[in-house]
C-alpha cells in the first residue's frame, strides 16, 4: 500500500479508519476464473471491456499465465466487471453480454467471449454494438438471440453493478486495477517483468519461502 | 498536514461556474465530500473525478454532496466537466490561488497545485474523515464511502486529542 496516513504530530493517528485497498468481496464460485483453483496466487482484475488499457492488459495477462505456468508457478486469474459507463458508452452492455454468455454457455464460453470482446474492441466505432456483441456470442458457442434478449431486458445488469460496487469498496481507482492475493497492485503492470515479479513474490509469500 | 477529523470545516465561497458562487455554508445539513485534486485533464480511465462520477449514485444514496476542487479556472473546469460529463460541481480555487486548499492544509507550495486530498464533512460542518493521497495515486472512493456510512450509522465524531499532554 502506497498511501500515506493522516496523523497529528506527537499524537497517535486520529483518523478513525483508513482506506484499505484490499479486495473485499472474496473470490468465490460466482467469479469467472481461469487457471488452477488451488493455485498459490490469485490475480483479480477489475476491468472495462471498452477501456483501451484493459485491452492492452488482456494479452499481457494471458502471456503471464502461460509464462508462470511453464515455470511451475501457475496462478489463477479472475475477471470482474468495472465498466466506466459515463465515459464508455458500450462498456455496460459489453459486460452484460459476457455475463449472458457465461449464464447460457458456462465458463469456457465466458472466456471465449471475454477474448472476443477485447480482440474486437477497436475494429470499428460499432465494434461493441449490441448486434456485434451478439455475434461474438455465437463464436463463443451461445445462441445470439439469447444474448440479444438478455441485453434488451438488462438481465445481467445487477451482476455487473455488484461487481462494480465491490470494486469501489476494494479501492479500485481506475481500469484496469489488479489485486494479487487480495492486495491491490500499484506497481507498473505494463511492464511484464515487474508484473511477473509481483506475482512470483506473492507465490513465495504464500508458500512461506 | 491536511486538517484532521474533529475540526470544523473552514468555510469558503468559490465559483462553481462563471456565474455561480457556491459556499460551503449552503450545504449545511447534509454530508459534503471535498475532493481536492492537482489538475483537470488526467488520463480518463484512471481519473479520480471520472471514477467519482461513476460512484455518484452511491454518494447520493448516502445523502452526500460531492465537490471537486482544484486551482484550475472556471472555464477550464467547464471544458473538463463537459468532456467527461461530470455531474457534480468543480470549484475553482483560482483567486487568490489555492487559498481554500491552503486552509485545509492541502496545497503544494512547490507545484502550485492542490494536493490529492479528501475530506468528508458531516451535516454540522465538522470534518469527519480526511485523507492525503500521493499525488500520483488515485485514492479511489472506499474511504469516502466508509466515512459516509459511519456518519449515517450515527457514530460520534472523533474527538481531537489535547494539543499538550495534561501535566
Amino acid at each position: 500500500m502506497t498511501m500515506t496516513r493522516t496523523t497529528t504530530p506527537g499524537t497517535a493517528p486520529i483518523t478513525t479508519r483508513v482506506a484499505s485497498d484490499r479486495l473485499r468481496p472474496d473470490v468465490t464460485d460466482r467469479d469467472h476464473s481461469r487457471g488452477p483453483v488451488d493455485a498459490a496466487v490469485t490475480l483479480v482484475e477489475y476491468g472495462d471491456y471498452q477501456c483501451p488499457y484493459c485491452r492492452q492488459a488482456h494479452p499481457l495477462v494471458e502471456m503471464l499465465q502461460q509464462r508462470l505456468g511453464d515455470a511451475g508457478s501457475p496462478f489463477r486469474f479472475v475477471f470482474r466487471n468495472f465498466p466506466l459507463i459515463e465515459i464508455h458508452s458500450r462498456a455496460l452492455h459489453a459486460a452484460e453480454a459476457a455475463e449472458s454468455v457465461a449464464a447460457h454457455g458456462g465458463e469456457m464460453a465466458f472466456w471465449a467471449m471475454h477474448n472476443a470482446i477485447f480482440e474486437h474492441q477497436r475494429d470499428s466505432a460499432i465494434a461493441l454494438s449490441d448486434q456485434n456483441l451478439a455475434k461474438y456470442a455465437v463464436v463463443a458457442g451461445v445462441d445470439e438471440t439469447l444474448v440479444a434478449r438478455d441485453l434488451k431486458n438488462g438481465v445481467h445488469e445487477p451482476r455487473v453493478r455488484d461487481d462494480f460496487l465491490g470494486g469501489v469498496r476494494s479501492g479500485v481507482n481506475g481500469t484496469p486495477t489488479f489485486f494479487i492475493n487480495g492486495v491491490r497492485f500499484d506497481g507498473d503492470w505494463t511492464d511484464a517483468d515487474v508484473f511477473a515479479r509481483a506475482l512470483e513474490d506473492a507465490a513465495a509469500v504464500a508458500s512461506g519461502r | 498536514m491536511v486538517l484532521p477529523p474533529g475540526l470544523p470545516a473552514p468555510g469558503f465561497s468559490l465559483l462553481a461556474s462563471p456565474d455561480h458562487l457556491l459556499s460551503l455554508a449552503e450545504l449545511r445539513g447534509r454530508p459534503v465530500i471535498l475532493a481536492f485534486y492537482p489538475a483537470d485533464w488526467s488520463p480518463e480511465c484512471s481519473d479520480q473525478m471520472a471514477l467519482y462520477n461513476e460512484v455518484l449514485p452511491e454518494f447520493e444514496r448516502l445523502g452526500a454532496q460531492l465537490l471537486g476542487l482544484s486551482v484550475d479556472g472556471v472555464w477550464c473546469h467547464r471544458a473538463f466537466a463537459e468532456d467527461r460529463r461530470l455531474r457534480f460541481p468543480l470549484l475553482a480555487d483560482f483567486e487568490p490561488k489555492g487559498e481554500v486548499a491552503r486552509r485545509y492544509g492541502a496545497y503544494r507550495e512547490g507545484d502550485g497545485t492542490a494536493e490529492r486530498a479528501l475530506f468528508v464533512i458531516d451535516a454540522d460542518g465538522v470534518i469527519r474523515w480526511s485523507y492525503l493521497s500521493s499525488v500520483g495515486v488515485n485514492p479511489g472512493a472506499n474511504g469516502i464511502l466508509d466515512a459516509l456510512e459511519s456518519i449515517a450509522a450515527g457514530d460520534a465524531p472523533a474527538r481531537l486529542p489535547p494539543q499538550e499532554p495534561a501535566p
